[in-house]
């Protein structure tokens, strides 16, 4: 009897580190705010399109994470660098005058180049400071976005889609109706579940977070994806056993830039507006929130951590702001739930991270 | 012969050093001289003016972030946790309608236990996430935003009733309006009640301050006069600091006499300036104590600290409470001169900035002291009054200006930050080798 109950408290202490703590928690609460959601009239089908859209929207960013993680520099808090690099891209696409799936495959084709090569100073820079990565992550992503904020403001583009009335430089939000780009990914192959007020599946965009995540499984199964992942366990191991850290630090880098830069062009067609300034400056922080909710933490992370977590934390969001609004009237209390979960998960990710020491 | 030069390249090694160390600061330098040349708009009045009350607001809230530093902690971005202490001990005098000097008393009174509250918790978080405090404060400062923003948007409200009618209130009754107004002080309010106690002109508090540091110079030389260990570098740099003195107080005596326009410039907060003061003797006392020795070792290191009998975590603890308080002094400080309560963004820079401006004074994540605070302080609201002109008068934007000092701020924090990192690093990999 007792052995029964000792066994039975056991298994679900496993279960609950197997899934995680965080992922549990803000599971649950999603759940209890999704059952309160319907038991208010709120319509389900809506809530899940959106959840979808949403996730879909943010998912490649979230994937950013990853490399940075198994690489051992910490969740990249740089992210609005891979960010800066693939809006310069899609502006200068939209300069060069590309509209529809041309512009599309224009600015990811920029893109990819453009956040190699900054990617890779980045990852030489993340070498230079090692021990500290994070804090110069977050500091970094800050410079940079702030730089950007100079040259849009200074950069000599003639298409009046994306100018000021007045003036030089660029607008705060480019609409990419203009180019016929805005929802170009999510309207491919678009259908819906369930009749005309469905469930909306926006199928090219699922598809191309799909592929991204595929190809990034993939590469942490070839050699050098092990060794990097190898790197970021134990330096010291991999180094004796002849991997070169420095090198595979840079290429993570190089990927996770990379990969900030298409998912921002994803996000950006999905939200209809590419916005500039300094809308990327906290762009980091939910991406990071998302995949320590999936169940990663700051120095292990898997591709599956990446969709639940931006499922959970997407779903999490658009569900709040709906429910908070019926129960209480008036306030933005949606937007306070975010800060406090997206931080607080962060922080306790922090407290979860080893070293340092007495 | 080898002697010689390995003496020559310690030499050479030793200068490009000092520049390397003090490389932040000398390009805050060049930039406020850079400004002056550029731009013609900028008179000397309007700008001693403007420094002088951001640096009044500002450096309580600068000194605030020495502690942290000496113990270990690394630049506590977290004194944003302290300025929403504050701002939350303002409200509820304002919401009570309590002013003037005795109502500012009650308010540095109430935000000590709120402040000493948060900064509890917040010591607790930092020594449960050792190695990693900056990063670990600037994300308690978003966190505690949430719960700041939970406790005025929808608590203030929803859970303690309020009535909708209160000028703070917004019409619907539920949460703080987004300017609260602090009522002039002459009317019962908290505006200037700090300032307006006594306020004497710039020059006379210029003059002053010049004369205390020449007298200060003085005595020091007067001291060590025979003491030989009192290098004649250091003697080189006792007389240029009393050279500037004099020529200093030779151009205010001169403004005084002859009533000149620098006379136009807004008076000083003396009660202001001398809690500024206060705060920096408070700083250098507590450092001889029995307390600030253990700060101190705790900030060498840990190990050794524990080992020598130091509770390492409670020493830790201390600092962050100590830092936390002063914070939620300074931006009391801060609003009352400002005259409004921006509910929901006044605190929200004041992390960033401070830290920007402890950094521009020479300070690094484990070394600063009141000279970098004060220096950087002055350094970098030149910086901030500047900066705009320049973008106005050599781009003919004065918005490229502002988003010129964004960056200034930003990178100045991440390159003193990855300077001393990676020079940290660099020593290591020597010694390792």
């Amino acid at each position: 009897m007792v052995e029964m109950k000792e066994k039975g408290k056991f298994s679900f202490k496993e279960t609950v580190n197997k899934i995680g703590l965080p992922t549990l928690i803000i599971g649950v609460f999603w759940l209890i705010l999704i059952i309160t959601g319907g038991f208010l009239g709120i319509s389900m089908s809506t809530l899940l399109s959106d959840t979808l859209k949403r996730a879909g929207m943010n998912g490649i960013l979230v994937l950013a994470m990853v490399p940075s993680i198994q690489s051992g520099t910490g969740p990249n808090f740089a992210l609005p660098v891979g960010v800066v690099c693939g809006l310069f891209s899609l502006v200068c696409s939209i300069e060069l005058g590309f509209t529809g799936v041309t512009w599309l495959l224009m600015s990811m084709a920029f893109a990819i180049p453009l956040a190699a090569v900054v990617g890779f100073l980045y990852g030489k820079l993340l070498n230079a400071v090692k021990g500290s990565e994070m804090t110069i992550a977050t500091y970094t992503g800050f410079s940079i976005v702030a730089a950007m904020c100079l040259a849009w403001l200074m950069i000599p583009f003639k298409n009046p889609k994306m100018g000021w009335f007045i003036g030089t430089g660029l607008r705060e939000t480019i609409q990419l109706d203009a180019v016929g780009g805005a929802q170009i990914l999510n309207n491919f192959w678009k259908f819906t579940i369930g009749g005309e007020k469905g469930i909306i599946i926006p199928t090219g965009m699922l598809l191309v977070f799909g592929v991204c995540c595929f190809i990034v499984w993939l590469y942490f199964r070839s050699k050098s994806g092990i060794a990097i992942s190898a790197g970021g366990i134990n330096p010291r191991f991999a180094q004796a056993s002849g991997i070169e850290i420095d090198n595979n630090r840079i290429k993570a880098n190089i990927l996770s830039t990379v990969l900030g830069a298409i998912g921002i062009i994803v996000y950006s067609q999905g939200y209809g507006y590419a916005q500039l300034y300094s809308a990327p400056l906290m762009m980091a922080f939910p991406a990071v929130a998302a995949i320590l909710i999936g169940g990663a933490t700051a120095s292990r992370a898997k591709v599956s951590h990446v969709i639940i977590g931006v499922i959970i934390f997407q779903g999490l969001l658009t569900t709040a702001l709906p429910v908070a609004n019926q129960l209480f009237e008036g306030t933005d209390l949606s937007e306070i739930l975010r800060m406090i979960i997206q931080n607080g998960i962060i922080l306790y990710a922090l407290t979860q991270v080893k070293g340092g020491g007495k | 012969m080898n002697n010689v030069s390995t003496g020559e390249r310690l030499k050479v090694k030793k200068e490009s050093s000092w520049i390397a160390d003090n490389i932040v600061t000398l390009i805050f330098v060049a930039f406020t001289i850079f400004g002056f040349m550029v731009s013609d708009g900028v008179t000397m009045n309007f700008f001693l003016t403007e420094l002088s009350s951001r640096f009044f607001r500002n450096a309580f809230l600068v000194l605030s972030l020495i502690i942290p530093v000496v113990a270990g902690l690394g630049l506590n971005f977290g004194i944003v946790v302290g300025a929403m202490s504050g701002q939350i001990a303002i409200a509820i005098i304002r919401y009570f309608n309590l002013g003037g000097i005795s109502g500012l008393m009650l308010t540095f009174l109430l935000a000590f236990p709120i402040s000493a509250l948060f900064g509890y918790f917040t010591g607790v978080l930092y020594n449960k996430t050792r190695g990693q405090e900056m990063i670990a404060s600037l994300i308690v400062g978003y966190f505690a935003n949430g719960i700041y923003q939970f406790l005025f948007l929808f608590a203030v409200g929803v859970i303690i009733k309020v009535p909708a009618t209160h000028p703070m209130i917004k019409p619907d009754g539920v949460g703080i309006r987004m300017t609260v107004d602090l009522v002039p002080v002459e009317d019962g309010g908290l505006k200037y009640a700090l300032d307006s106690i006594m306020e004497i002109p710039f020059m006379w508090a210029v003059l002053i301050v010049a004369a205390a540091v020449l007298l200060l110079q003085l005595i020091r030389l007067a001291k060590n006069a025979k003491n030989p260990v009192f290098s004649t570098n250091k003697k080189r740099m006792t007389y240029i600091n009393i050279a500037s003195c004099l020529i200093i107080a030779g151009i205010c005596a001169q403004a005084i006499l002859t009533n000149s326009s620098l006379m136009m410039v807004r008076k000083v907060p003396v009660v202001n300036a001398l809690l500024i003061i206060a705060l920096c003797v408070f700083n250098e006392l507590i450092l001889r104590t029995k307390l600030g020795q253990d700060f101190r070792s705790v900030g060498q290191s840990q190990h050794i600290a524990e080992v020598s009998g130091i509770n390492v975590d409670r020493t830790r603890i201390i600092a962050t409470i100590m830092s936390t308080v002063l914070a939620a002094w300074g931006q009391i400080m801060y609003l009352q001169n400002m005259g409004t309560l921006n509910t929901y963004n006044a605190h929200t820079q004041i992390g960033m900035f401070s830290v920007a401006s402890l950094l521009v004074g020479g300070a690094s994540t484990q070394k600063a002291n009141l000279k970098h605070a004060i220096i950087g302080t002055v350094l970098f609201n030149s910086m901030f009054i500047m900066s705009p002109e320049i973008g106005q008068s050599l781009f003919g934007n004065a918005l490229l200006g502002e988003y010129f000092r964004t960056f200034m701020v930003y990178g100045v924090i991440g390159l003193a930050l990855g300077l001393h990192v990676w020079r940290t690093n660099k020593k290591g990999k020597i010694t390792l080798d």
